[in-house]
């Protein structure tokens, strides 16, 4: 696709596509039954509710038990979707987690909104910038960050038909929609843009950040090759390394804490394979704060500047 | 009418596997173990049905989940015993390779595990997951959970109390192994856990007392009384009375054989008071 082309068709909160997403799975999967505690509103839960009430369960304020009751639910043969914020659905949970779903190999999607810090003036106890780090370290966790609606609306029908623990992360502001009628594939990173200079690899609200800095740099004659890692685990190494082969150096952009996450994933994993220049844009070991959405994109370093200048910086150690 | 003597003979066999497991090795949980051969053996040859050419998903039988995990010896016996696997293996427990891990796990693929547990205060949210999956199938059978005393620290226990009341989950049976022990100590010492049969009633559950959890007999009617008052819109707890480390003289009655596994002359004395009914697993 050419970069020009990826234009935003408007905007709708990833949360939505889950909800939509989550409705539209179950209407042709008699096995998907969801958990909510108590964030029916905020997850979008309602379409799914109003179409199955018999295969909700409203849990109340208690992750935990929301957590060992879809790892029972998963266990009889259902696929049990869990909704609740991201920093209740990692950092809360962690241990129900870790032995109850993921060491026991429990086909449950933890789906997990308002993650990062555009949830915005709630603050930093609910701004979590750990979470991906948590979930991909446990063996057999598949962790997907998509970035607009549709693309969530994609995954949350997909994993369904995927066995085994998922981790499905979104958020909560309106953010632009780009990827309509793009494919979506587990695991399988999607090529937004061929170029020749430079990598960005981006995942998650900061793709479209990625999308406006590369046409900024496409006026200045630098040709990015722009992909989306939707699938932060499994990681799709062929198509990161084959990039790198060409350009020669790479730039991840995230909503996340810079350990831990996309960043920390791909220099890794070209640390073992492909040696190559990286910069990184995320956020530096820092909790987040209230805010405005746009005012702490900005404060925190992950705006189309800072792709922009992570950009430029790696280019110059090529 | 169960056949009380040959259940007695399956838990005394099982009482020999739990020192013989857990010394072979020189760590291991005995003491609970010990306390849970009747609750065990009545549950796996006389009350539940249940397939040992194991289903994960468990439909159309009753079904079993630990929660305390470190009791994993008095389970693999009677798994082993009843048929899911066989009894020689009882001698890789918690060696290299096993599929019998320290705490009961389902990575490694061991019949009769549906769930990996230790980290405690799980094993009722996932049981009352079980529960309502069968409410959704229309399957009659039971969901069976143990727990133990000391657990009802955990706070989530109390979050899955609230909600199989509230969901009215009358398909599940938890037991808690009421043995009044736990590592550090007693449980009045350690952290009190006040009127259990009050908090669990105060709860929403229907409570049902075992008075002796040691007695073949009484595990039995009182399985047989929990059973009958499914159906009725509560849950069901039955609080067991039973005593660690039963059946050894030296080590009943105190958490002090909680975790540790005797040594070659205590293993020695303590096979000594347990008559080998069904033979022994090889060595």
């Amino acid at each position: 696709m050419n970069l020009k082309d990826i234009v935003s068709t408007g905007k709708k909160a990833t949360r939505d596509g889950f909800g939509d997403g989550l409705h539209e799975v179950s209407m042709t999967n008699d096995n998907v039954v969801a958990l909510c505690a108590d964030l029916i509103g905020s997850l979008k839960m309602n379409k799914f509710i109003d179409a199955h009430p018999k295969r909700f369960f409203q849990v109340g304020i208690a992750e935990a038990n929301m957590m060992g009751l879809a790892a029972g639910l998963a266990t009889a043969g259902k696929i049990p979707y869990t909704g609740t914020f991201a920093n209740f659905s990692t950092a809360r949970v962690y241990d129900q987690v870790r032995q109850s779903i993921a060491y026991s190999d429990k086909n449950v999607k933890i789906c997990a909104s308002h993650a990062g810090l555009t949830l915005g003036e709630d603050g930093a106890t609910h701004q979590t910038l750990e979470d991906i780090g948590m979930m991909k370290m446990l063996p057999g966790m598949t962790v997907i960050n998509p970035c607009d609606y549709n693309q969530t609306k994609q995954a949350t029908i997909a994993i369904a038909d995927h066995h085994g623990p998922v981790y499905l992360r979104f958020g909560r502001p309106s953010w632009p929609m780009f990827t309509e009628n793009m494919p979506f594939e587990i695991g399988k990173a999607l090529m937004l843009s061929e170029g020749t200079d430079v990598t960005i690899v981006a995942t998650g609200h900061l793709v479209w950040k990625a999308v406006e800095a590369a046409k900024q740099l496409a006026e200045e004659g630098i040709s990015c090759e722009l992909i989306n890692i939707h699938t932060i685990k499994p990681l799709d190494e062929e198509a990161i390394l084959k990039s790198v082969a060409k350009t020669g150096c790479i730039v991840t952009a995230e909503e996340h804490n810079v350990y831990g996450g996309l960043g920390e994933s791909v220099a890794g994993l070209l640390a073992r394979k492909q040696p190559t220049p990286i910069e990184m844009v995320a956020v530096n070991d820092t909790f987040g704060e209230s805010g405005k959405v746009p005012d702490l994109i900005a404060k925190y370093g992950l705006d189309t500047v800072d792709v922009y200048n992570a950009t430029k910086r790696v280019l110059k150690r090529k | 009418m169960a056949d009380l003597q040959k259940l007695q003979n399956i838990a005394t066999q099982s009482r020999r596997d739990i020192i013989r497991m857990v010394s072979n090795v020189a760590s291991g949980h005995p003491g609970g173990s010990l306390g849970c051969a009747e609750f065990f053996t009545a549950l796996y040859f006389e009350v539940m049905e249940h397939d040992t050419n194991f289903n994960m998903d468990g439909k159309g039988e009753d079904m079993f989940f630990l929660s305390n995990g470190h009791i994993s010896p008095i389970w693999y016996s009677t798994l082993a015993r009843v048929g899911y696997f066989p009894v020689e293996e009882l001698n890789t427990f918690r060696k290299l390779n096993t599929r019998l891990q320290g705490h009961p796990a389902t990575h490694e693929g061991l019949p009769g595990i549906r769930i990996a547990s230790g980290s405690l205060g799980q094993g009722l949210s996932v049981a009352t997951g079980v529960a309502l999956s069968k409410k959704m199938d229309g399957d009659q059978h039971l969901v069976y959970v143990l727990a133990g005393d000391g657990e009802l620290q955990e706070g989530q226990v109390w979050e899955a109390a609230m909600f199989a009341a509230h969901y009215k989950v009358d398909n599940v049976i938890l037991t808690v192994d009421w043995n009044g022990q736990q590592i550090d100590g007693p449980n009045d010492e350690v952290m009190s856990l006040g009127d259990l049969p009050a908090k669990w009633a105060s709860f929403g559950w229907e409570v049902v007392i075992m008075e002796n959890g040691n007695d073949m007999e009484n595990v039995l009617a009182t399985l047989a009384e929990a059973k009958a008052k499914t159906g009725q819109g509560k849950p069901i707890v039955i609080l067991m009375r039973t005593e660690m480390g039963y059946g050894i003289d030296f080590m009943v009655g105190t958490h002090k054989w909680h975790g540790k596994a005797p040594n070659a002359e205590q293993t020695e004395n303590a096979l000594s008071q347990l008559e080998e009914t069904l033979g022994d697993y090889p060595a």
